[in-house]
């Protein structure tokens, strides 16, 4: 669309870009250049906007945190495990729902798209009691099974999406060959949704991996605290010390496996996000 | 196929869904449908979260406790204020942002990948950021307003402050989510043919005529999804809150307000009634949502 514009009007363009991209892109670089000052850098008014003299103690300090770097095996393993089972019990639902024809599909369909948008903190109070009822407080599985609320559904719906899209002649020629629908489920029609599988688990890890309410309510110390509830409440030892050095290291390093996903799946991510909100 | 033709494969299938459907509609009643029947069923009760005792019957006392705090009124206002003013600002901030992504310039890439990072980003990890951006003393937002560019005459302890505190989480919440918007609404521009603006640019239609009568209006599903998922969300806003104010100086929303009732003063039968308000409230919207939708295409 540019050629044949006046140059103010490019002129104008590239100024409005330059300014969209500083204002997306500062905080974050306000966040690395914090991380890597050193103590008389943080003291200093008016603000460094460069690290006079870089310094990694931040990062040191923080790797060295007993409770962060668990945190970080926490998450892992919160925000791996769940992934894993939405997308297992996910995919099915998503094939039943995209592939096949039964009496109260689009009833299941309203349901899990408004499931969807379902409040967590509308049922945080009695979902905490049912927690420590079953043991399971301030443990992984809770929130593995807690977070299924927020990404099955739209696990389902995205997939499902992704399903109606996969051509019928594929599954139908195994039918020719004798193949049950449960085998062409497995042989046909869950390779062929690999890409779907991808860009549903990403959107899947991402959500866990940042979510917050659960977290913060079913989990008590190192055991089970994730990343995001230890930045949170990370303090100085004295009220007037808050270590921001260290809180932006350790906001970095709980950022950085999201950046390297978001920057290695880009086009992935996005058409998971545009589908999961348009209609498929 | 052969021996029972394609009847009796729909049958198989047709029962198989029901087999396929299963893990998931347990999950989702176990984490979802009955911990909600259990916060109705607790919002008719006296009960403290965590304790042994039975929870006592009190009919509607918690609901009518509610309705006559005035904390409860101004978690609602907050709320309202703070949903109508963010949703606001990221329609109209990614709306700008998705046309600018969506003309062709060198870069364009890099640019839509540096607008996944806000919405990438931890909330947690967002708000403690632009907390300290927001710090009075050190903070780089009044370094810049007061020291670099002279808008403002004196610091102002932005998180602190009531009015500035409501501002500031407002703007962290529009930071990290416009590119959410952006794309989507930039998916809705890319379905759009660019022949009819060639044609009306042939009829020569300006700029902005040709925004006008051809964008906005082709737009406007794209749009309506955008700024529903928005409002649901920012109606149940508690992350960037708790963590930059835990809702004081004037922020307190109706999720903050709930999950103080419940954690911090255990009043788990008030909290409930607080809870199914706030999931009516939402509710609402995901039926008006779920029918602009209207989620089945083969009738």
């Amino acid at each position: 669309m540019t050629p044949r514009r006046s140059p103010a009007a490019v002129i104008a363009f590239y100024l409005f870009l330059v300014v969209a991209l500083a204002y997306t892109v500062f905080p974050f670089y306000w966040a690395v250049n914090t991380s890597l000052m050193s103590r008389a850098d943080l003291m200093s008014v008016p603000p460094v906007y460069f690290p006079t003299e870089p310094s990694a103690a931040s990062y040191r300090a923080v790797m060295e945190s007993r409770l962060f770097v668990l945190a970080l095996r926490n998450s892992a393993i919160v925000a791996g495990g769940a992934t894993l089972l939405a997308l297992v019990a996910g995919s099915l639902a998503a094939c039943a729902l995209g592939r096949y024809q039964f009496r109260g599909r689009r009833w299941m369909l309203y349901l899990v798209l408004s499931m969807t948008m379902f409040p967590q903190i509308a049922i945080v109070g009695s979902l905490y009691s049912m927690v420590v009822r079953a043991g399971l407080y301030n443990t992984h599985l809770a929130l593995v099974l807690t977070y299924l609320l927020t990404i099955l559904p739209f696990t389902v719906w995205v997939l499902s999406n992704f399903f109606k899209t996969l051509p019928k002649e594929l599954e139908e020629s195994a039918y020719v060959d004798g193949a049950s629908p449960l085998q062409a489920f497995w042989m046909i029609l869950l390779p062929l949704s690999a890409p779907g599988l991808v860009t549903t688990g990403l959107l899947a890890f991402i959500t866990s991996w940042n979510e917050y309410l659960f977290a913060l309510s079913f989990t008590l110390d190192e055991r089970a605290r994730t990343v995001p509830v230890v930045v949170a409440e990370f303090r100085g030892v004295t009220e007037y010390e808050i270590p921001w050095g260290e809180i932006m290291a350790g906001g970095v390093i709980a950022t950085g496996p999201l950046i390297l996903l978001v920057i290695l799946f880009q086009r992935r991510i996005i058409s998971g996000l545009t589908s999961g909100a348009v209609k498929g | 196929m052969k021996e029972g033709g394609p009847g009796t494969l729909a049958r198989k299938q047709a029962r198989l869904a029901w087999v396929f459907m299963a893990p998931t509609l347990v999950l989702l009643a176990a984490v979802g449908l009955w911990p909600l029947v259990q916060t109705v069923y607790l919002s008719f009760t006296e009960t403290f979260t965590g304790s042994p005792e039975p929870p006592q019957w009190v009919g509607v006392a918690n609901y009518a406790e509610m309705l006559s705090e005035r904390q409860f009124w101004l978690a609602i206002r907050n709320t309202v204020v703070f949903t109508v003013v963010s949703v606001s600002l990221e329609f109209v901030l990614g709306l700008c942002f998705a046309l600018l992504v969506h003309t062709h310039f060198k870069g364009r890439g890099l640019m839509r990948a540096a607008m996944l990072i806000p919405w990438a980003l931890p909330t947690v990890v967002a708000a403690r950021m632009w907390g300290w951006m927001f710090n009075d003393v050190f903070g780089v937002v009044n370094d810049l307003l007061v020291g670099k560019l002279g808008i403002l005459s004196d610091p102002v302890a932005w998180t602190a402050t009531p009015g500035f505190a409501m501002a500031s989480v407002i703007l962290v919440d529009v930071w990290k989510t416009t590119p959410f918007v952006a794309l989507l609404l930039l998916a809705g521009l890319q379905l759009i043919s660019g022949e009819l603006y060639e044609a009306a640019e042939v009829d020569g239609a300006s700029a902005w005529q040709r925004f006008v009568t051809i964008t906005l209006p082709l737009l406007k599903p794209a749009i309506l999804v955008a700024l529903i998922f928005r409002t649901l969300d920012a109606l149940r806003v508690f992350d960037v809150i708790w963590v930059m104010t835990r809702g004081q100086h004037g922020t307190e929303s109706a999720a903050t307000y709930t999950y103080r009732s419940l954690i911090e003063y255990n009043r788990l039968g008030y909290g409930s009634a607080l809870s199914v308000a706030i999931f009516f409230l939402i509710a609402l919207f995901v039926v008006f949502y779920v029918y602009t939708l209207r989620v089945d295409e083969e009738r």
